[in-house]
């Protein structure tokens, strides 16, 4: 563990109320949707019923004529143009592989039409009215058949950027470090296993919204529930070809979006609307829309083969990831890369071999969501490490005390990774690792409860994953911030830095705060807004706090330098220091912020004390996690229950620890949904089943087992007073760490996610040991 | 159709659509605690009072609505325990992206009208009608025990 060479720290790593929690808890008009706008139009998407099929023809007149219905768009009002949802940094590394509206539609759910009016219901009355006329094309819903090519999704030319056409393949990454063959050859032991993880959805309680509207000025404003307010801009200017100066996006408070609002899902037909008409329109997802017609978690099968040496370390890691990116490859490549990129970065290995390839099948869109990959890998690497560990009858723990990089190591493999592209060199700074597992080892009581009888119907178990992850994309994200003061010492923070519901505003306000030397309550945010504050590429890849809070610290400490340097001027003293929100000279003077602001506004060498400052790394410091799970299987019914969940994380310097451990907390749920009652279900023309949150299940209150989060305090000296991330890793573990205490409890492995009563009992029968 | 109601503790009296979902309605008039989440009566999130007990106004049509009492959030803000569940609330950092906190603040009033010394489970069952996806429900059951035992400095 590192030590922390920093002085003491007064806001950061303090509890402090959210900045923007008052607004929250009295339920004031915060969301986009929170507003009234004059003669606004309602939109909604006509989709596709097929899950391949081609346009012969789309009749409108019906629909034109029912009262209230204002304007329909078809594929025939855009000019061909292909680009990518994705709003990822530019040029974006997925292909561009989709059109605002297409001829042809490639999955169930896939738009086809737009209708505008009055009022939502005469829109969906519009709806009903449009008849389309389709050519019904095979259609592919299997990955692993999606590279005969039959059918071939995107046979177009003029889309960019897809690996292979012909053969579904939207991208493809291969990388290697030593020789894995020579590696496997010099292993004492050689294992090899087959996992897979299925569709899940971000499920973000607030749809997405936009609203749209022409200002005074004529110019589009658009008002949206987005992780990417200046994607959402640059995309939107890009594919209406309409003058980016002529767009303002504005992020209001989001209700949550774990990577499903990292995409322009909406914007962009909002704003087609709103420029045609000159009218306001809305556009928000129904909750079905939601579950198959906007964005989920790749589905993902990963084969691992790991060679282990006598002393069980590790000497040769072969991945291979097939990852279905349904019909369209918004974040296909950078997933992917995250996969191998995060599963290769823990553990050392002198030979290491990955291949992946992202494929096209006719079934809903997958994209971005929490974890970015991150858990399809982790799923199937702690699996397999669990697998090793039992059959060389190794506690798993001390498996990993063995294999996991420590500070100061060298992760080759990680910098030849990149993501989407080749990476930087990444040396492990700072890691609690062993102390992530000894500490959740106590809190979870893992000797008893993984030697205590496993006999009877129910049957008690425990198990354990470790993760890593990244902070920031390295040599990528960037954030800005301009930071100014005002008389009575308070401070306007603009930052391009965009809060999802984490509370990055108020992290950030912490480090302003702490730089300095004043009240959080001085420090007055507002964020994400492309007129108002500088760039930020968007709260994604766990970024926030390590990027602009980065940036944060550097415009903080510039204006502190310039407080300083003003004070002296008007104390007329040659040096001195700053204290607690006072100009001290070395010659006893001294002056408030209050009056050297004041005074710098009316009287005395008058300037705006102000600074911005721009942060990018060429490093991605990973935050470490340990999780454990302490389940109960009734192998008569096959039911698993679990008891609780121990998480224990390195995330370097926490900012707020009520913040942190809240994004822990939030991050085991949707996880275990993954493991245990979140999984999309399609029939066999591809139509989705699940689509409602009735039959998609997230965890209710009184589906929570016990949750215990702990944090394992490193210093990592590339982040703001030693921060990592913290958004993402927590959500690495839990599903593996069920399934490991699955086993743990049964002897029975699942190795397919998700959990189900059938596996258990099938699988209990003939155990697979 | 016609229909007369007691809105936070004002009487409304409106011609409307008998079919008008009351989000919709309560929404119309500016009334944006009441939040949409899923159209079908899951998520919770358009949770109001009706009679002191909670309701998805998603579910309810205007039509049905004649001569009830309906409360949200903007009538309860300036009341003392609704200022001390939103101060354990923001203490306890029970809020994230404060979508469901609307509703859970009006699960929580409605409990504590009808048992104001509620046990955990009680607790948990009366959330367990309102979903969120951001805070695994740790730190809100936490400030709703500290409300429910009275430890709540205002």
């Amino acid at each position: 563990m590192n030590s922390s060479p920093e002085k003491v720290l007064e806001r950061v790593g303090k509890i402090t109320r959210r900045v923007d929690g008052t607004a929250l808890a009295k339920g004031k008009p915060v969301f986009a949707d929170d507003i009234h706008l004059p003669e606004m139009l309602h939109l909604k998407i006509l989709r596709s019923p097929h899950a391949h099929a081609r346009i012969r023809e789309i009749r409108t007149e019906k629909a034109l004529k029912i009262s209230g219905v204002v304007l329909i768009l078809t594929h025939k009002d855009f000019p061909v143009h292909y680009f990518t949802t994705a709003g990822q940094g530019y040029p974006e590394p997925s292909p561009r592989d989709i059109r605002i509206l297409d001829e042809t539609v490639r999955y169930v759910g896939d738009r086809v039409v737009v209708v505008a009016a009055e009022t939502l219901a005469a829109a969906e009355a519009g709806l009903a009215a449009i008849e389309v006329d389709y050519d019904i094309l095979p259609a592919n819903f299997d990955p692993e058949k999606a590279q005969e090519g039959n059918p071939v999704l995107h046979p177009e030319t003029g889309k960019i950027d897809i690996h292979d056409a012909a053969h579904n393949v939207a991208s493809q990454l291969e990388a290697s470090l030593g020789d894995i063959q020579q590696g496997f050859e010099e292993s004492e032991w050689v294992f090899e296993g087959r996992y897979s993880t299925p569709y899940a959805q971000q499920a973000h309680i607030e749809p997405h919204i936009t609203l749209t509207w022409m200002d005074a000025d004529e110019r589009l404003v658009i008002r949206t529930s987005t992780q990417v307010p200046f994607h959402v801009r640059r995309i939107v200017a890009e594919v209406l070809d309409y003058p980016m100066r002529n767009i303002r996006v504005i992020k209001p408070r989001v209700g949550g979006a774990f990577g499903g609002k990292q995409e322009i899902l909406n914007e962009e037909l909002c704003a087609a609307v709103t420029l045609r008409t000159g009218r306001p329109a809305r556009l928000e997802f129904t909750r079905a829309e939601e579950l198959y017609a906007a964005r989920s978690r790749h589905p993902q099968i990963v084969l691992f083969k790991i060679g282990v040496n006598a002393d069980y370390t590790l000497n040769a890691i072969d991945m291979d990831i097939l990852e279905n990116c349904g019909a369209y490859g918004p974040h296909a490549l950078t997933v992917m890369s995250v996969t191998a990129q995060k599963a290769l970065t823990l553990y050392r290995s002198p030979h290491v071999h990955v291949r992946g390839q992202a494929v096209y099948t006719n079934l809903s869109v997958a994209g971005a969501y929490r974890g970015y990959g991150a858990p399809q890998g982790f799923f199937a690497l702690e699996s397999i490490m669990d697998e090793i560990a039992h059959a060389l009858t190794i506690d798993p723990i001390e498996f990993r005390h063995k294999n996991y990089v420590t500070t100061g190591e060298d992760v080759p493999i990680a910098k030849i990774l990149g993501e989407g592209r080749e990476g930087f060199p990444v040396v492990i700074e700072s890691t609690g690792m062993r102390e992530c597992l000894e500490e959740g080892k106590k809190l979870i009581d893992w000797e008893l409860l993984r030697t205590a009888e496993k006999s009877g119907p129910e049957r008690r178990g425990v198990g354990v994953a470790c993760a890593a992850q990244g902070s920031g994309i390295a040599g990528i994200d960037m954030g800005a911030v301009f930071i100014k003061m005002n008389e009575d010492a308070s401070f306007n923070l603009l930052l391009g830095a965009t809060d999802l519901g984490t509370g990055s505003d108020t992290a950030l306000a912490q480090i302003a705060a702490e730089v300095l030397e004043v009240p959080v309550e001085n420090i007055l945010v507002y964020s994400s807004d492309t007129d108002m504050t500088p760039f930020d590429t968007g709260a994604y890849a766990s970024s926030t706090t390590y990027i602009s809070g980065g940036a944060v610290k550097k415009a903080a400490e510039k204006l502190k330098a310039r407080i300083l340097e003003q004070g002296l001027i008007l104390l007329k003293e040659e040096s001195g220091r700053i204290d607690n929100g006072l100009v001290l000279g070395s010659n006893g003077g001294r002056i408030s912020y209050q009056e050297i602001c004041t005074r710098s506004f009316y009287t005395e060498n008058q300037t705006q004390l102000m600074a911005t400052a721009s942060h990018m790394s060429y490093d991605s410091p990973p935050p470490f996690n340990a999780t454990f799970a302490d389940v109960t299987v009734d192998v008569e019914t096959g039911l698993v229950r679990v008891n609780k969940i121990v998480s224990v994380t390195d995330a370097g310097q926490v900012i707020n620890p009520h913040m942190a451990a809240g994004q822990v907390e939030g991050a085991i749920p949707q996880s275990l949904g993954m493991a245990l009652s979140e999984f999309m279900i399609f029939d066999d023309t591809g139509t989705p089943v699940n689509t409602s949150f009735r039959d998609y299940h997230i965890f209710t209150a009184i589906d929570m087992p016990e949750i215990v989060t702990r944090f394992i305090h490193t210093h990592e000296p590339t982040g703001p007073f030693g921060a990592k991330a913290v958004a993402e890793i927590p959500i690495n573990g839990p599903a593996v760490a069920v399934t490991n205490a699955i086993f743990n409890a049964c002897g029975v492995r699942i190795r397919n996610l998700p959990v189900t009563p059938d596996k258990i009992l099938l699988k209990f029968t003939e155990p697979d040991l | 159709m016609r229909v007369a109601f007691q809105l936070n503790g004002k009487p409304v009296e409106t011609e409307v659509e008998p079919g008008m979902n009351v989000l919709e309605f309560l929404r119309s008039l500016g009334v944006f605690s009441v939040k949409h989440g899923c159209d079908h009566g899951e998520c919770g999130s358009c949770t109001v009072l009706v009679d002191d007990k909670p309701q998805n106004a998603c579910l309810m049509l205007m039509g049905t609505l004649d001569g009830e009492r309906i409360e949200t959030l903007e009538g309860l803000n300036a009341r003392r325990r609704m200022e001390l569940m939103q101060a354990a609330f923001l203490d306890e950092g029970a809020i994230q992206c404060g979508y469901c906190t609307p509703a859970m603040l009006l699960a929580l009033e409605s409990l504590l009208r009808a048992n104001p010394k509620p046990d955990e489970a009680a607790i948990r069952e009366v959330f367990s009608g309102i979903y969120c996806r951001c805070t695994g429900y740790v730190k809100p059951m936490v400030a709703a025990k500290k409300v429910a035992l009275g430890e709540v400095d205002g």
